[in-house]
């Protein structure tokens, strides 16, 4: 069973930023002894390979590569040949539209909400696309994406049509659960995304699951060549949670393909990580449980996919389970309800300069890989992919009455038998029913 | 069942009730008939009846595999998964880490790619530390995604009391779990009960919870030659009438049965429900019409029990037909005692049945008298 750390090397600016977050608690962060740098937060410190922990190097670390490279590096050094680039261009513009396309929509949202269109609980993903975009673009259609209720950029960037998700929100019948599920419950079977959850770790047992049944067609079944990987989204608290650990253990144990990533914004609605965490290192859990853990710059679109890439290959090639733990930002509230007092304007300004769009135009533009207009022109594309979805799910019907009653069961004989003594599904007024069934 | 009915005729030679007189005679004579009966039938406990149903269903689908704890090298907790690690391999038969949240969400998430996991409890009370799986991630999720996601996976595992085993190990989920739309909940009583049951909850598409009960397990009842076919399964929904009778309807689940069948002085109908979600209201509210007296019975806490639901669902649809108000029979009160005399009075005994069956009677003659 391997038990390989290592870290991606990050660089930039030191910024005091814990003595702003220290506001809110008395004690500084625990630190790793080991470590000679200050704190892994905000990105301010270069963690070279192998300075820390023991590491054992995996066979595939031990395969020589190009060095991760900062974005922000990129300035200094114009003359670089090609070949040490990241992406290519179309890779690039890929990355690009989708990210473009999580925003454009996540901002339609609160405007769609605040006028009235969009109801209850919605939680959006502003800051965090580099993430999103960085694992989910590598993944093939057979994968698996489990969720939490941040779920609309992770149903987008997988693939799900923004109309099928907007109409979803609007609560209307051609939404992608047909109005049943909402802005927290995103299912796509053709797209492999299986949720979309409400409560805090309920996605990572069944993103195991997921991973499980990989395994299990492949082993059990017969199918030789299943290799679909299982990525499981969640936050910072829930990496404090039960459930968690129990799947760490069972993932490494059995070799699971499946990659759990912590989208550790910082921030549990009001509740700040370093205040509800003993050791606030997220990425230490992985080998804790037996398998590697790695920290990476949730900011930096390129870095999320190199560190995915290798996660995911690793998966695949049945060598089991990887913890990333992505240090990224959300720039609006928890959720749309939620006021955002608590946090630090001067870290909303930090990382809004580290903005992953900006970053990941910036680097195209230094390595002349798109032109302006190239990317403007992706914008209003996308604009209008927003400004379409919102029409089509505007002139989309409201659920009949019908619908109430239906997908209860896979088997509605499930409601059993009716006073007639027949199924009650079987009588076609059956479903003209509401509250008293 | 002939086993039990011998068995508790001896025992109500020892209660002094001119009603139960009667009982006996009326068994003896019942016993005799179902001697001729038992001759050509095989008998076999609802271990085996259980045992039998998983491999037979593991046989046939290959997508079929068994995940808990201790299920695998130590042959089940209670020898239900007896022999199917040998049969079927630890990639089938999967032992478990003490992680009840966790493999219960695995076998969810597994069931959403189209596998068909039995997911065991050691005994029901653990499926609390899971139960956000069974509600949220495994029978909402049909609904929530609007019929693309199917969950084909059965809970299962001992229900209710045992004997002695304490307040946190006793407690009945029927009246829980039967609350939950999307749900569909099983209480098999004999072993063709669980064989049909357990067959049918396996091959159906939606999440089943199947809440067996520890003391039944080495129980014999007679099988016929259909039950042991590997094909055999009983409908979900509908209950099944163990006796007929004319005066009274006495409903029950699980192992409260067995301790009916001997109380008969009332010429008493007595239904297995068989399955608690959905309740066969038709079939209930059948008997009741023809009996127009009615007694509930589990064993199960009393407040927002099955026995409310059955006199609700009563009330709503044959209010009229009622001779009576409905008895609701349940569990005390209280978290299950240690002490066997404080347990035994914590659960319904058939001197409970039997006060029920007569108030529920004498209803009826004393308003006469009264009038």
């Amino acid at each position: 069973m391997s038990s390989a750390t290592f870290s991606a090397t990050t660089a930039g600016p030191h910024l005091p930023l814990y003595t702003t977050r220290a506001r809110s608690h008395d004690q500084n962060p625990m630190f790793d002894p080991l470590k000679k740098s200050a704190s892994f937060l905000g990105s301010s410190t270069k963690l070279s390979f192998n300075s820390t922990t023991t590491t054992k190097l995996t066979r595939a670390n031990s395969v020589a590569r190009s060095p991760i490279v900062a974005v922000s590096e990129v300035k200094e050094k114009k003359s670089k040949p090609i070949s040490n680039l990241l992406i290519t261009k179309e890779e690039g513009l890929d990355l690009y539209e989708d990210m473009i396309l999580g925003r454009a929509f996540e901002d339609m949202c609160a405007q769609m909400y605040y006028r009235g269109k969009m109801f209850g609980f919605v939680h959006l993903y502003n800051g965090q696309e580099a993430v999103s975009t960085g694992f989910i673009r590598l993944l093939k259609k057979e994968d698996s994406v489990v969720s939490t209720y941040r779920d609309h950029v992770h149903s987008l960037s997988k693939g799900v049509p923004a109309r099928a998700v907007m109409s979803e929100l609007f609560g209307k019948t051609t939404g992608c659960c047909r109005g049943q599920g909402g802005s927290m419950h995103m299912f796509s079977k053709e797209h492999n995304v299986l949720g979309g959850f409400a409560f805090i770790g309920e996605g990572i047992p069944v993103a195991t699951g997921a991973a499980f049944s990989s395994k299990y067609r492949r082993e059990v079944l017969g199918k030789a060549d299943c290799d679909h990987v299982t990525c499981a989204f969640f936050g910072d608290g829930t990496a404090n949670n039960g459930q968690f650990f129990e799947c760490l253990n069972m993932a490494a144990l059995w070799k699971l393909p499946i990659v759990f990533v912590v989208e550790n914004n910082l921030w549990a609605i009001g509740m700040s990580h370093l205040r509800a965490t003993s050791d606030p290192e997220i990425w230490k859990k992985g080998p804790a449980f037996g398998m590697p853990g790695v920290h990476v710059d949730g900011m930096d679109v390129l870095k999320v996919r190199e560190v995915a890439k290798e996660a995911i290959d690793r998966a695949r090639r049945g060598e089991g389970p990887t913890l990333v733990e992505c240090e990224t930002y959300r720039f609006r509230g928890h959720s749309l309800a939620d006021p955002d007092e608590l946090r630090d304007p001067a870290e909303k300004a930090h990382y809004a300069a580290r903005d992953p769009i900006s970053a990941l135009k910036k680097y195209m533009f230094e390595n002349n890989l798109a032109s302006e207009a190239e990317l403007k022109a992706i914008e209003k594309k996308i604009d209008e992919v927003v400004e379409d979805a919102v029409e089509f799910a505007d002139e989309s019907p409201h659920p009949d009455r019908s619908q109430l009653l239906e997908n209860v069961f896979a088997d509605p004989r499930g409601f059993g038998i009716g006073p007639d003594g027949r199924y009650r599904c079987e009588d076609p007024k059956f479903t003209q029913g509401t509250a008293h069934v | 069942m002939l086993g039990t009915i011998r068995q508790k005729a001896v025992a109500a030679r020892s209660l002094s009730s001119q009603v139960l007189e009667n009982d006996l005679m009326r068994l003896r004579s019942v016993a005799s008939v179902m001697r001729h009966y038992s001759a050509g039938t095989k008998e076999m406990t609802v271990r085996d009846a259980l045992n039998s149903a998983l491999d037979e269903e593991m046989a046939a689908d290959p997508s079929v595999f068994v995940m808990g704890e201790e299920v695998g090298e130590y042959q089940g907790a209670y020898k239900i998964t007896k022999g199917l690690l040998d049969k079927y391999g630890p990639e089938r038969v999967v032992d478990t880490p003490i992680t009840e949240a966790g493999f219960a969400g695995i076998g969810v998430g597994s069931a959403y790619h189209g596998l068909r996991p039995v997911v065991e409890f050691m005994t029901f009370n653990f499926s609390m530390q899971a139960i956000d799986h069974i509600i949220n991630s495994a029978a909402k999720s049909n609904y929530m995604s609007a019929g693309q996601i199917n969950v084909p996976i059965v809970f299962r595992g001992p229900n209710g009391p045992a004997a002695g085993v304490g307040a946190q190990h006793s407690q009945c989920y029927g009246a829980w779990y039967g609350s939950v739309p999307g749900l569909k909940v099983l209480v098999p009583y004999s072993s063709e009960d669980a064989r049909g049951l357990l067959k049918a909850a396996i091959r159906d598409p939606d999440p089943v919870v199947f809440l067996e009960n520890e003391l039944l397990y080495g129980e014999s009842f007679p099988v016929s030659a259909e039950a042991l076919n590997s094909s055999f399964c009983l409908p979900i929904g509908k209950a099944k009438i163990e006796r007929e009778g004319k005066d009274i309807t006495i409903t029950a689940f699980s192992k409260m049965a067995a301790e009916i069948l001997e109380k008969d002085g009332i010429s008493a109908e007595v239904i297995n429900l068989r399955s608690i979600r959905p309740l066969d209201r038709a079939t209930i509210n059948a008997s009741v019409r023809k009996t127009n007296r009615l007694v509930t019975v589990e064993e199960g806490f009393p407040q927002h029990g099955i026995g409310a639901e059955i006199c609700a669902s009563v009330v709503e649809d044959s209010f009229g037909y009622l001779d009576a108000p409905v008895e609701r029979i349940a569990g005390a009160d209280v978290p299950t005692p240690y002490a066997a005399n404080l347990e035994r009075m914590a659960f319904p005994q058939i001197e409970d049945i039997v006060r029920a069956a007569r108030r529920v009677c004498y209803r009826k003659s004393s308003i006469a008298a009264s009038a």
